[in-house]
């Protein structure tokens, strides 16, 4: 207990340290070459140095987040607003990235960072490891180091705020050196956490951001949901009028013909009767398949679980599914997007996966629907680009769901989805 | 014969009470929801159940779940279910007491009244009514599993018919080969498959019906 407590107020004071000196070096040297940058902005230099100098405190204030979270387990959220992709190459863009760059709030709450970074985040930073030398100074002094340095001529060696003069006020010095350093014990990882949490009050984003950021957020789900629903819309259409539409349209006509050979040839009629019969049993094989593609009715009829489970019995891979959602089910567009969201997965790891095994798990807790597809293919799959699972990833959008994707090559593959949601 | 019918679109309702009536059926109660199949079936006690699986007031799965009851209630029950889409996990349901009495088929299979109604007399009679829609779903799935892929496509073919539920006089029929014939294919695929030898045609078709649906 005790030696681990050691271990962490040390490696506390080693961070605080190299926090401080962070604050002293990168933050003054980035704070006053983004003055100078912005100041030289009129004269048209400042164009170009700018988005480079703010890129570099971003990734300096980014590294600060990534001790935050290493350190002292605080997450600070990152709130700048992203580029456009359609931004234009060349000084025209150069001016546009800086025009950006300088009207996101978060660049001057960054720059306001570096300010109380270099002062009193630094300063909280540095008492950790200061605790601790303070304390080995004083420990150091009555221990017979005052006799080197105390010079009677001079007065009193003041430590703190002991005039050290002799072995008396010497032991008195050490005391209190282990004094700190029994306090550094107890507060050193306090005081990085403060520094920390000093931070974040610093840089994560305030409500407005936060407001900002989840209204680009909804606009941006909104525009693929409007995508996707049109784009589901025009293959439905196109499905009915060359499929089942064009069918009943050949029926129609054949029954026509049926109504005026029935008395003179009554053989042929009955052929055409057949055929008829035929392309009405085809059409309704295709609306079928239709209905299934835009609410599959065994969704409707039984809920996620089972629909899911009726899936894998349809599937040519031996797959396993295991659900737990009592209390209820989902909301039925959840329930929907969640279901193709698994279809196409599966789809996916039957087509490409090379599998003969494959998992689905899937539970509701915490309002949250957690769904894992697992095969024991050979991976490599991605979520990026024009795949399937960015079509995946875009549809949960619309519902706050996301999807992550763990492929290493020679497998296994697993996705994992997370759309929240409450049962009902 | 007396049947209780359970669907909820008047035109189809209508239309298979007419056809069953032209073959001498009587039919005991034509009704349009869960609740009032449940009565019927408990208060009339019918030869034979025709029950469409989506039934209001829930346009869930209502008819299934009562055919089921019933079952239960009474083991054997005839039941025939009709849907407008077959899956494995509804079929898995109704086979899983193995008592047979079961049927379950594709409502397009009422445009071919001979057949409809024959299927309905043999899941009345006891036996079974697979649609061929769940059969040949069941096959793909086993098709690469060695014994199902040492049939020989004739076999095969015998056994998509048996497992419907025919007999072997309708698979002859249908085939058009001989009884012997049939029975030889059969005797064939049970050897294939290492499934014991039934005569009572319903174990056997069930028997094969289990081995498709097994893991």
């Amino acid at each position: 207990m005790n030696a681990t407590r050691a271990r962490d107020a040390l490696q506390a004071g080693a961070q605080g340290l190299a926090l401080a000196l962070l604050g002293w070096t990168a933050s003054i040297v980035l704070f006053v070459l983004s003055v100078v940058s912005i100041a030289l902005i009129p004269i048209g230099v400042g164009v170009f140095t700018t988005p480079a100098v703010l890129t570099l405190v971003r990734a300096h204030a980014d590294r600060r987040r990534l001790f935050a979270a290493e350190w002292a387990d605080l997450h600070i959220p990152v709130p700048y607003r992203p580029h456009p992709r359609d931004l234009r190459t060349g000084i025209t863009g150069q001016v546009e990235r800086c025009t950006l760059m300088l009207k996101d709030g978060a660049t001057w709450r960054d720059l306001k960072w570096l300010l109380v970074d270099m002062t009193a985040g630094a300063a909280t930073a540095i008492l950790a490891p200061g605790l601790l030398v303070e304390g080995v100074y004083g420990i150091a002094l009555a221990a017979g180091l005052w006799t080197a340095v105390y010079d009677s001529a001079d007065g009193a060696w003041w430590y703190d705020f002991i005039p050290v003069q002799g072995w008396r006020t010497a032991f008195l010095a050490g005391l209190l050196g282990l004094f700190w350093i029994v306090l550094g014990l107890y507060v050193n990882r306090a005081l990085v956490t403060a520094h920390f949490r000093l931070t974040r009050s610093m840089l994560a984003p305030d409500s407005r951001v936060k407001l900002a950021q989840r209204v680009d957020r909804l606009t941006e789900t909104r525009h693929d949901a409007v995508d996707t629903s049109a784009a589901e819309l025009r293959r439905i259409e196109r499905d009915l009028h060359d499929g089942a539409q064009a069918r009943l349209v050949a029926m129609g006509m054949n029954l026509g013909t049926i109504e005026a050979l029935i008395e003179k040839d009554p053989d042929q009629a009955k052929k055409m009767l057949a055929t008829a019969r035929e392309s009405s049993a085809e059409a309704l094989t295709e609306l079928r398949d239709l209905v299934r593609g835009i609410h599959p009715p065994v969704l409707a009829e039984r809920g996620l679980g089972d629909a899911v489970r009726a899936l894998a019995l349809r599937l040519p891979i031996a797959t396993e599914v295991d659900v737990e959602m009592t209390g209820g089910r989902v909301g039925a567009p959840v329930e929907s997007a969640a279901y193709f969201a698994v279809s196409e997965v599966l789809t996916n790891a039957v087509k490409h996966s090379g599998a003969d095994r494959i998992w689905v798990d899937m539970h509701h807790s915490a309002g949250m629907l957690r769904v894992s597809v697992t095969d024991n293919g050979s991976g490599g799959a991605t979520a990026g680009g024009g795949s399937g699972l960015s079509g995946i990833e875009r549809r949960l959008g619309t519902f706050d769901g996301v999807l992550a994707v763990s492929s290493p090559a020679g497998g296994p593959t697993m996705v994992t989805m997370e759309i929240p949601c409450e049962l009902s | 014969m007396r049947v209780v019918l359970a669907e909820d679109l008047f035109l189809l309702r209508d239309g298979l009470v007419r056809m069953l009536e032209a073959y001498d059926f009587e039919i005991a109660a034509a009704v349009e929801t869960g609740p009032e199949l449940t009565r019927a079936l408990a208060e009339l006690e019918p030869d034979v159940a025709i029950v469409d699986v989506r039934l209001p007031p829930s346009h869930t799965d209502e008819g299934l779940q009562c055919a089921l009851a019933a079952r239960k209630a009474r083991p054997g029950l005839p039941v025939l279910v009709l849907s407008q889409h077959v899956e494995q996990l509804y079929a898995r349901e109704l086979l899983a007491d193995g008592t047979g009495g079961v049927g379950y088929l594709l409502k397009d299979r009422v445009f071919d009244a001979d057949q409809f109604i024959d299927a309905v007399r043999r899941v009345a009679a006891g036996g079974t009514a697979m649609d061929p829609t769940v059969i040949q779903q069941l096959l793909s799935r086993r098709a690469a599993d060695k014994p199902v892929g040492s049939l020989t496509p004739r076999e095969r073919e015998v056994m998509e018919l048996m497992a419907q539920g025919r007999s072997n006089a309708a698979i002859a029929a249908q085939l058009v080969v001989t009884e012997r014939a049939v029975a030889k294919h059969t005797s064939n695929i049970f050897a294939k498959l290492g499934l014991g030898v039934h005569d009572d045609d319903n174990r056997r078709v069930l028997a094969v019906l289990a081995y498709l649906d097994r893991g």
